[in-house]
C-alpha cells in the first residue's frame, strides 16, 4: 500500500494537500519552507501564487474560501513570514472563515535559542487561531495536516496553524491519508435538539410581528443553508433582515427583504428588529454593530438564536430559545415541524406588521442628494450595481464608508458573493480578497470595491494579479478621505479633520500602468457608465479611480450608544444634528 | 426574558454592579499536549475573566489527559461564557462545573513555613496541631507546616500564624472531585 511508503516531510505537506483537494495556495517563500518550495516545483497537482506580502496570502486565502465553500490555504516561512500572517488569521477568527496556514520553523534543535528568523509562532498566534500545532516528528505530519483541515472546516468554522520546524520537513517518515481522521476531544454537535425545534415553532406560530435576523452562519453553512432559509421565508411569509457577514443567503430582491440592519442598516430592517415580537436569529451573533444600546435592544421580543457555537449563545444577549445546531440542520427542522403542523401565521396581525414595514421603507433611508457636476459616492456603487448585476459578479471591499455604501447600494441575489471584513474591518482586506477569488472563479468579474487609503494597504497583490493574469476590477471610490474616520470626527471630534486627509495620494492610473495593468479614471457622472463598461470590457486587472464627492456621509446611522429607533437618516440631516447626534458617554465606544 | 434584565458582555452599557459575582470550581479534562495550559490561560487572561486557582496535572498517563481544576469568579452570564469558551476549546474534552452540580470535595496543600524562638514558637506548634498540620522541617528557628484542607482552612491557618512568625506559604492551588458515585466524562 502507498500509504506504507516512507516521504520526507515536505513530501508529506504536498501529498496531504493534493489528498485535501487543494488546488491553490497562496504563498511566499524562505529559508525555513525552501523544502516545501522545493516539491511545489516537482509536482503538478496544487497550484503555487506567489504573493507580495504574506498577509496578502491571508486574505486571498479568505476570498478564495468564502466563495468557494472550500478551505482556503497558504503559505509562509518562520519569524517575519510568519508574523505577517497574524492580520489575516485573526480576520478569519473574527468571521469564521476556515483557513489552513502552514509556517516554516526553524530545525526543533535551535528552537528557543533565538535562532535566525525564529519567532514563537504557535504563541503568537494562539489567540488568533481556532487550533494551531507545532510538529515535532515527522510521524505526527500527516495526521496533523489532515487534523487541520477538519478542524478548520468543521463546526464554527476558523483559522488554524501548522508550524512545521525545516528538519522535520526533510525527515523521513510514514504518510497516512485523511480518511477517518477524528479529533476524539473535538466533537461538534450539528443536530438540534427536537423540543428545542417544537418550542421554536410554538413560539414562531403565535408571533404576531415576527422577523428573521440572519447572518454569516447561513453562508457558512453552505449553499443548502440559503435554499432551505428562502423555502422557510417563502412558507412563513416571516419578514427578514440580514447582517452584513450574510448578504446573499436570502435574495436582495425577495418579497420579504427589509435590507442589512445595524449601524449603518435601513430603517425599516432596525426599526422592524426594535418592534418585531418574535426574533428568529439564524446564524448571527449579535455584535454591537447590531445591537446598538442593549437595554433597548429589541425589547418586547422573544428571541430565538440558532448557532452552532454554545459560547455564542447568550454572550451579549439572552434568548429565549436556543437552538446549537448547524443553520441548515436547524431549517430542515423548522420546516419539516412547521409542515407537520401546518402552521399559518395569522393573517391579520402579519398583514398589519407587513403595512408598518411598508410605512418605515416609504421613508426611503437611503436617499441621497443627487449631483450632476461630482459623482455621489452612492450613486458610483448603485450604478456598478446596474451595470455587473445580469454578470457573474463576485464582489470585495476594503474598510470603510465605501464598504458600508457597497453593502446598501449593492444588491446581492446569491451567497458567497460578497467578501467583506466585518468583524476585525481590515482595511487591506478587499484587493488580495478578490485576487483569492479570482484564482477560484477565473472567468468571473471579480470587482474590489476599495477605498483610497485601504487600496495603499494591500496594493502591492496588484502585482500578483498580473503575475498570474487574475483579471480582477479594483473600483476605487476615491474621495480623498479616510472617510469613515473623517465622518466620526465630525460626529464626535467637533469637525476637527486629524489626519484623515490623504494626502499624496498616488496617481493611480499612473500606477496602474506601472504594474503592468490598466488604468482607468472618471471624475464625471455621465461618464461613469461608459467607463465602468470600459473596465468590465478590459481582460487584465484594472485599477479604476472613481473620484467622487470628498465629503458625503454614510447613512443612515445609528449612532454608537444609541437605540435602533434613533437613526440619524441620510438627506435631511444637517452639519448640527450631525455634530450633536452622540453624547458624551456614546463617545467612549466604538 | 425583557431586554431590562438583559445584557453583559458588549461595549454597550454595561452594568456589572448589578449581578451578583459567583465563586465556581470547574474541572477540565483536556488532551495532554503542548499549549494547551497556555490555550487556557491565554482565553482568561484575552477575555478578561478571573482565575483565582488553576491546577493541572496529567491524571492518566496512558489515555494522554490532563485535568485542570479552575476557581473562577464572575456573573453567572460569565461562568457560562467562561464553560462555552473551555469547551469549544478543541484539545478539551470536557468541562464540568463542580459548583453547579452541587456536592464536591475541594483540597488543597499548603507548605507554611514559620520563623521563631520561645513562646511563639510553642504556640505555633500547638496551632499546627489543632489544624492537623504536619512538622516536615524543623530548625532551632523554624517549622515547615504541611497542611491539606479546604482552601478557606488553609486561608485560616495562615491568618493564625502571621503573628507566630509565618514568612513564606507555598500552595497547591486547588484539586476538586464530586462526591458519591458521579464520574467526570472524558
Ligand atoms: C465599518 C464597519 C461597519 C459595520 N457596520 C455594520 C452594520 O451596520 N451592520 C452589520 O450587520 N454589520 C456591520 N459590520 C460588521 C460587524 O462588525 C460584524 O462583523 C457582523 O455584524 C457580524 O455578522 P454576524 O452576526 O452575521 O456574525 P458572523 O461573524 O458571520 O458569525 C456567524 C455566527 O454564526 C455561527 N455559525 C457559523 N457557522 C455556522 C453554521 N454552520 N451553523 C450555525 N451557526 C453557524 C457562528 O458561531 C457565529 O456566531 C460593520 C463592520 C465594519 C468594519
Ligand atoms: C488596518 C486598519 N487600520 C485602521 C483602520 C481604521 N479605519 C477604519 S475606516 C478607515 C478609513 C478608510 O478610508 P478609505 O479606505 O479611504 O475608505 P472611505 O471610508 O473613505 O470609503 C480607517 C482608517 C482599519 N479599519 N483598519
Ligand atoms: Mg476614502
Amino acid at each position: 500500500m502507498a500509504d506504507e511508503e516512507l516521504m520526507t516531510g515536505a513530501e508529506i505537506v504536498l501529498r496531504a494537500l493534493a489528498d485535501q483537494g487543494v488546488a491553490h495556495v497562496f504563498g511566499y517563500p524562505g529559508g525555513a519552507v525552501l523544502p516545501i518550495y522545493d516539491e511545489f516545483f516537482q509536482q503538478e497537482k496544487v497550484k503555487h501564487i506567489l504573493v507580495r506580502h504574506e498577509q496578502g496570502a491571508t486574505h486571498m486565502a479568505e476570498g478564495y474560501a468564502r466563495s468557494t465553500g472550500k478551505c482556503g490555504v497558504a503559505l509562509a516561512t518562520s519569524g517575519p513570514g510568519a508574523t505577517n500572517c497574524v492580520t489575516g488569521l485573526t480576520d478569519a477568527m473574527l468571521d469564521s472563515i476556515p483557513m489552513v496556514l502552514i509556517t516554516g520553523q526553524v530545525p526543533t534543535h535551535l528552537i528557543g535559542m533565538d535562532a535566525f528568523q525564529e519567532c514563537d509562532t504557535v504563541g503568537i498566534t494562539r489567540p488568533c487561531t481556532k487550533q494551531n500545532w507545532l510538529v515535532k516528528n515527522v510521524n505526527d505530519l500527516a495526521r496533523i495536516i489532515h487534523e487541520a483541515f477538519y478542524v478548520a472546516m468543521t463546526g464554527r468554522p476558523g483559522p488554524v496553524v501548522v508550524d512545521i520546524p525545516k528538519d522535520v520537513q526533510f525527515a523521513k517518515g510514514k504518510y497516512t491519508g485523511p480518511e477517518g481522521v477524528i479529533v476524539k476531544s473535538y466533537q461538534p454537535k450539528t443536530a438540534p435538539n427536537v423540543t428545542a425545534i417544537e418550542a421554536a415553532i410554538d413560539l414562531i406560530s403565535k408571533a404576531k410581528r415576527p422577523l428573521l435576523y440572519t447572518g454569516g452562519g447561513v453562508i457558512n453553512s453552505g449553499l443548502e443553508a440559503s435554499k432551505l432559509l428562502r423555502e422557510f421565508v417563502a412558507l412563513s411569509g416571516i419578514p427578514i433582515t440580514s447582517t452584513l457577514m450574510g448578504l446573499g443567503a436570502y435574495p436582495a430582491s425577495g418579497k420579504e427583504w427589509l435590507g442589512m440592519l445595524g449601524m449603518h442598516g435601513t430603517y425599516e430592517a432596525n426599526m422592524a428588529m426594535h418592534d418585531c415580537d418574535v426574533m428568529i436569529n439564524v446564524g448571527a451573533r449579535f455584535d454591537d454593530r447590531i445591537t446598538g444600546r442593549l437595554d433597548a435592544f429589541a425589547p418586547n421580543s422573544k428571541k430565538i438564536h440558532i448557532d452552532i457555537d454554545p459560547s455564542s449563545i447568550n454572550k451579549t444577549v439572552k434568548v429565549d430559545i436556543p437552538i446549537v445546531a448547524d443553520v441548515k440542520q436547524a431549517l430542515a427542522a423548522l420546516l419539516a415541524e412547521w409542515k407537520k403542523r401546518g402552521v399559518k401565521l395569522d393573517a391579520v396581525s402579519l398583514d398589519s406588521w407587513k403595512r408598518k414595514i411598508d410605512q418605515w421603507k416609504s421613508v426611503d433611508c437611503l436617499k441621497y442628494k443627487p449631483n450632476r457636476d461630482v459623482i455621489m459616492p452612492q450613486y458610483a456603487i448603485q450604478r456598478l450595481y446596474e451595470l455587473t448585476k445580469t454578470r457573474d459578479t463576485y464582489i470585495t471591499t476594503e474598510v470603510g464608508q465605501h464598504q458600508m455604501w457597497a453593502a446598501q447600494f449593492y444588491r446581492f441575489e446569491e451567497p458567497n458573493r460578497w467578501m467583506t471584513s466585518g468583524g476585525l474591518g481590515t482595511m487591506g482586506y478587499g484587493l488580495p480578497a478578490a485576487v483569492g477569488v479570482q484564482a477560484a472563479h477565473p472567468k468571473s468579474l471579480v470587482i474590489d470595491i476599495a477605498g483610497d487609503a485601504s487600496v495603499q494597504m494591500t496594493m502591492q497583490e496588484f502585482s500578483t494579479a498580473i503575475q498570474y493574469r487574475l483579471p480582477v476590477k479594483i473600483f476605487i471610490v476615491n474621495n480623498h478621505y479616510m472617510g469613515m474616520v473623517r465622518q466620526w470626527q465630525q460626529l464626535l471630534h467637533g469637525n476637527r479633520l486629524s489626519e484623515s486627509y490623504s494626502d499624496a495620494l498616488p496617481d493611480f492610473v499612473k500606477l496602474a500602468e506601472a504594474y503592468g495593468g490598466t488604468g482607468l479614471r472618471c471624475s464625471k457622472p455621465a461618464e461613469l457608465d461608459a467607463a465602468i463598461m470600459q473596465m468590465i470590457n478590459t481582460p487584465g486587472p484594472v485599477l479604476f479611480d472613481c473620484e467622487v464627492a470628498n465629503l458625503a456621509n454614510c447613512f443612515p446611522m445609528i449612532p454608537s450608544g444609541k437605540a435602533h429607533n434613533e437613526m440619524l437618516l441620510g438627506a435631511d440631516v444637517s452639519d448640527e444634528d450631525v455634530g450633536s447626534a452622540i453624547d458624551a458617554r456614546g463617545k467612549q465606544l466604538v | 426574558m425583557s431586554a431590562h434584565q438583559q445584557g453583559t458582555g458588549s461595549a454597550y452599557f454595561i452594568d456589572t454592579k448589578k449581578q451578583e459575582i459567583e465563586t465556581h470550581t470547574l474541572a477540565v479534562i483536556a488532551e495532554n499536549q503542548p499549549g494547551v495550559l497556555a490555550r487556557i490561560i491565554g482565553l482568561f487572561a484575552g477575555r478578561g475573566y478571573n482565575i483565582d486557582s488553576l491546577t493541572v496535572s496529567e491524571t492518566e498517563h496512558e489515555k494522554h489527559v490532563s485535568r485542570f481544576t479552575i476557581v473562577t469568579t464572575g456573573t453567572a452570564a460569565v461562568i457560562t461564557q467562561i464553560k462555552a469558551q473551555l469547551d469549544r476549546m478543541v484539545p478539551v474534552h470536557s468541562v464540568a462545573d463542580l459548583t453547579a452540580e452541587g456536592n464536591f470535595l475541594a483540597r488543597e496543600l499548603a507548605l507554611v513555613k514559620v520563623n521563631g524562638l520561645g513562646d511563639k514558637r510553642i504556640e505555633a506548634l500547638r496551632l499546627g496541631d489543632a489544624f492537623r498540620a504536619r512538622v516536615v522541617d524543623a530548625s532551632v528557628e523554624s517549622f515547615v507546616f504541611e497542611l491539606t484542607g479546604k482552601p478557606d482552612k488553609i486561608d485560616q491557618f495562615i491568618s493564625l500564624m502571621m503573628p507566630l512568625g509565618l514568612v513564606e506559604v507555598s500552595r497547591t492551588g486547588v484539586a476538586a472531585i464530586s462526591r458519591g458515585i458521579e464520574v467526570l466524562k472524558d
